[in-house]
């Protein structure tokens, strides 16, 4: 069918014009970049008719295709990382990154805590790291366009090593300072060892008023009887269309448990691949989208349990005010061998105002016979007998509210263990609700 | 929990290899030319004797289904279907009208006999319940063979009849509606259907009047490489009442038939129809070969204030069933529910599940779905519930388990819930223990078990309609029922 021409909208030739000209300039091999944009071009922008779209019709929500971000100079990045404040009382390892670009002048390689290594991935890339293989660690994420476009123009990330217990949180420190619009794409991969243990901490901000495009890649992978403690927050710009995904393969006996908290951009699609592969192992993901104006969420899950006895729990808030909108769509997918598996997802969504919608879709495939799998939607208003409990308390109808918001999505984020992370996060969703009344 | 021993027989007697239906009836048959074409739906028209609309109608959709595509989207796989090399008429050549049942075919009635379908009125009368009667319009392949009670029926003024003689008798009522709820070109089958549709029930519930009994319609395949293509359009007028019943099977055989049909309910102020169906089409044997495609639309439309659709399924056999009976809740204050038993064995694949779109303010609609896979089967739900902006009030409660017997089968759930209206109040469970529990906490006060508190609670309107089926396998359909719950996974 070779007369068959694709026709492709303005974004998708603008990023196959973007990757004509970046590719000779980005770091580490061509093929395999230019084997991922190959893929990603042969079926474009995904719309409301790719199933896993549906409700995130990525081709009507991006348009026009922002300048790939250059490398920001020493007072650039100095002056945007001090604008930043995301998690700013949590003492941490700061692993920054400004305009998508590691600021590794940041970073005080010789005194990492014990058991900690890290090395840039532009130079990983440049000179063919070996870590380098460890890359992509779930197969089937490659499938996914979002993903297909961060391997094509991934320009900068960091590759860490957890041997060993870290005590020191790591904080992957997110922040695009530019004052017109600008994408980005970055890769980051945490292979954390059999017995090692570290809390990652992850946040990502950006200026108001400029469209900026982050499509940011996280990899794990997490050695058998590891525990991995991974903390997510989106407070970027008003703007902001914002990109992710969390890929992990867990193994044996591992407690792995990742929030995403999503506070800020007008468009965000936040996407966690998880496949646990070794027994007994006890995974969380937990999300929790705070939605105003005309804002759209998107939280996509698939785990996969690929070991018996593996337990897994998903819950998901979603807090819908004016006319934003929110989405869910998660999916347990259980083959055969994986027996005795115990999964459970949970998304709930609230509806604060008229004119909010929440598209829900919990799916379940399962193959085994003797699992326990359920799923559970809700979506509704505020329940009217807990705030007419609360008026007739004498508290005033915004403050019950409020009350009642901050214990909906409370569920969500009390399992985060970090003490001053959680309470980070609850400042959050505090300052959402103050901005709301 | 893996099932319960109980469970494994249960579904082990409806197995494939256990089907019972799947005899021939010997019968000379006409058929129209073999293929699709516009020649074939001029046959077929002109064979019903209908008006020039509905051949115009006819070939509407055809030309519109020319231009599309069969969809793809369900989790089912099967070889490509030559529409060409199809029968899409056929009927027995002895007296395809017949005024009388002495007219009928005896081979036919044996037929109905054989699957214990009552056709004599008489016989009816004279059996030990009297209050099961049920009126039953017989389809075999493309022609309705006996119609029973029709006289009694009028009298009370309700009209059931094949749709291929309402179309000359009421064409008004036909017109006005045929069409309203699935439109021509709503999907691939269902646009086929359209164009081709041979023959199927009419059921139309005056004002005020509840209908006197059960009305059913059994259908047939019989010939060799035939499809059947038939159309049901109910509509209950304001403040009427209506329970239907459809049953299914047809002969084994080696090939895969084609079954397309298309349903339309109309529910209009205050009027309630309870729409069943038990539906053991031939589901191929163990190796996955010959079986039924049973790609149906069906769709239910409150249209009233206050009306009701209720859908009760229980589908064991087909090779692949693709069928979502949906309720519009187009009126205010109307109801929806779907209640549905799917047990897959063998090779079979199902893809159903049902639609519920709130419209109207204060809509409820309820569903219970209860997917049983076994062998090297496939058993998907599939369902959507969406409230629109003006739904004020709209209330969902859906309860989707399947449960699974064996390590080679799949169950899959995929519910798609969509609100835009923050009053909307949409609960999607898979827990069998979060359904009332304050009548969970009843029954098990007076000392049943939570299992069989649960059953009961969730089955108990099921069951209700089950047990007045007329059809010998609704024994089976009740032993389903009363499959446990124990060991069911969301």
């Amino acid at each position: 069918m070779a007369d068959v021409t694709l026709m492709k909208t303005p974004a998708e030739t603008a990023l196959a014009q973007a990757f004509e000209s970046a590719k000779t300039v980005l770091p580490g091999s061509v093929e395999s970049r230019a084997q991922a944009f190959e893929q990603f071009s042969a079926r474009g922008l995904p719309h409301r008719r790719v199933e896993e779209f549906k409700y995130t019709d990525l081709r009507a929500l991006l348009r026009e295709v922002a300048p790939f971000a250059n490398v920001p100079s020493a007072e650039e990045a100095k002056a945007a990382l001090e604008g930043s404040k995301a998690f700013a009382d949590v003492s941490a390892l700061q692993v920054p990154f400004v305009n998508g670009h590691f600021v590794r002048e940041a970073v005080d390689f010789h005194n990492l805590p014990e058991g900690l290594e890290i090395v840039p991935l532009r130079e990983a890339l440049a000179n063919g790291h070996e870590w380098l293989a460890k890359l992509s660690p779930v197969p089937w994420a490659s499938d996914n366009p979002i993903y297909q476009l961060n391997t094509s123009f991934m320009a900068d990330g960091v590759m860490i090593r957890v041997a060993g217990a870290v005590e020191t949180p790591v904080h992957l420190r997110f922040v695009t300072a530019a004052g017109s619009a600008v994408a980005t794409a970055t890769r980051v991969l945490v292979v954390v060892e059999d017995d090692a243990s570290v809390t990652l901490l992850e946040s990502h901000e950006s200026t108001d008023g400029a469209n900026h495009q982050p499509n940011d890649v996280v990899e794990m992978i997490a050695g058998d009887r590891s525990n991995v403690q991974h903390v997510r927050l989106n407070a970027e710009g008003d703007k902001t269309l914002a990109l992710s995904t969390l890929a992990a393969r867990i193994g044996a006996e591992v407690t792995f448990n990742s929030i995403n908290v999503v506070a800020g951009a007008a468009t965000s699609r936040h996407q966690v691949y998880a496949v646990l592969d070794g027994e007994n192992t006890n995974l969380r993901v937990n999300g929790a989208n705070l939605l105003k104006g005309s804002q759209h969420g998107d939280s996509t899950l698939v785990v996969e349990h690929n070991a018996l006895h593996c337990e897994s729990r998903e819950l998901f808030k979603t807090v819908i005010d004016d006319e934003a909108t929110g989405v869910f769509q998660g999916k347990i997918i259980v083959p055969h061998h994986a027996q005795k598996t115990d999964g459970r997802m949970m998304s709930a969504a609230l509806l604060l105002a008229e004119g909010g919608s929440m598209n829900n879709k919990p799916e379940l495939e399962i193959f085994a016979d003797d699992v326990q799998c359920a799923h559970g939607a809700t979506c509704g208003q505020l329940d009217e007998d807990l705030l007419f409990y609360l008026m007739a308390r004498g508290l005033p109808k915004k403050e019950a509210e409020r009350l009642l918001v901050q214990a909906f999505l409370g569920e969500a984020i009390e399992f985060v263990e970090n003490e001053s992370a959680r309470d980070a996060l609850v400042g959050t969703v505090e300052e959402w609700l103050r901005a709301r009344a | 929990m893996p099932a319960v021993q109980e469970t494994i027989d249960q579904v082990r007697s409806i197995d494939v290899d256990q089907y019972k239906y799947g005899f021939e009836t010997e019968v000379e048959m006409e058929k129209a030319p073999k293929g699709l074409s516009e020649d074939v739906i001029r046959f077929i028209s002109a064979k019903k004797g209908e008006p020039e609309w509905m051949l115009q109608w006819r070939l509407d959709a055809y030309k519109r289904w020319l231009t599309m595509k069969e969809p793809n989207w369900a989790r089912v796989s099967y070889d490509k279907i030559d529409y060409n090399d199809i029968y899409y008429y056929a009927a027995p050549k002895k007296n395809p009208a017949p005024k009388s049942l002495d007219e009928v075919d005896p081979e036919i009635l044996k037929t109905y006999e054989k699957l214990g379908i009552p056709l004599r009125e008489q016989e009816i009368l004279a059996g030990v319940e009297p209050s099961s009667r049920v009126a039953v319009d017989a389809v075999f392949d493309s022609v309705s063979v006996a119609t029973t009670f029709k006289e009694e029926l009028k009298k009370a003024g309700v009209i059931f009849m094949p749709i291929s003689e309402a179309i000359r008798e009421y064409p008004d009522l036909v017109r006005q509606y045929l069409g309203s709820v699935v439109p021509v070109t709503d999907n691939f089958f269902a646009t086929l259907n359209s164009a081709v549709f041979t023959d199927g029930s009419f059921v139309y519930i005056p004002p005020g009047v509840r209908c006197p009994m059960e009305l059913s319609t059994y259908f047939r395949i019989n010939e060799k490489n035939t499809g059947q293509f038939e159309r049901t359009l109910i509509i209950a007028d304001k403040g009427s009442y209506v329970s239907y019943l459809e049953g299914c099977t047809a002969p084994k055989r080696d090939e895969n038939q084609l079954h397309a049909a298309v349903v339309e309910l109309i529910a209009l102020d205050d009027a309630e129809i309870k729409y069943s169906t038990v539906q053991n089409w031939y589901p191929g044997d163990a190796q996955g070969r010959g079986g039924i495609y049973n790609f149906v639309t069906k769709r239910g439309d409150c249209r009233g204030k206050n009306s009701v659709i209720t859908w009760t399924q229980v589908e064991t056999g087909s090779a692949i069933t693709w069928k979502y009976p949906s309720c519009i809740l187009r009126g205010d204050n109307s109801r929806g529910e779907f209640y549905s038993i799917a047990v897959s064995n063998g090779m079979q694949q199902v893809d159903s599940g049902t639609k519920m779109i709130h419209l109207g303010k204060n809509t409820t609609s309820r569903i219970i779905s209860k997917g049983i896979a076994a062998g090297k089967s496939e058993n998907t739900y599939r369902g959507l519930v969406s409230a629109h902006r003006k739904a004020t009030g709209a209330r969902n409660f859906t309860n989707c388990d399947s449960l699974l017997i064996g390590n080679q089968c799949g169950a899959h759930t995929v519910p798609y819930i969509e609100s835009k209206n923050a009053t909307a109040v949409f609960e999607h469970e898979a827990t069998t223990s979060k359904i009332s529990e304050d009548q969970m906490f009843y029954c098990q006060q007076r000392g049943l078990s939570e299992e069989e508190a649960t059953a009961l609670i969730v089955n108990g309107f099921v069951k209700d309609v089950l047990q007045q089926l007329p059809m010998e396998f609704a024994v089976e359909a009740q032993k389903l029922i009363s499959i446990s719950l124990e060991g069911s996974v969301g």
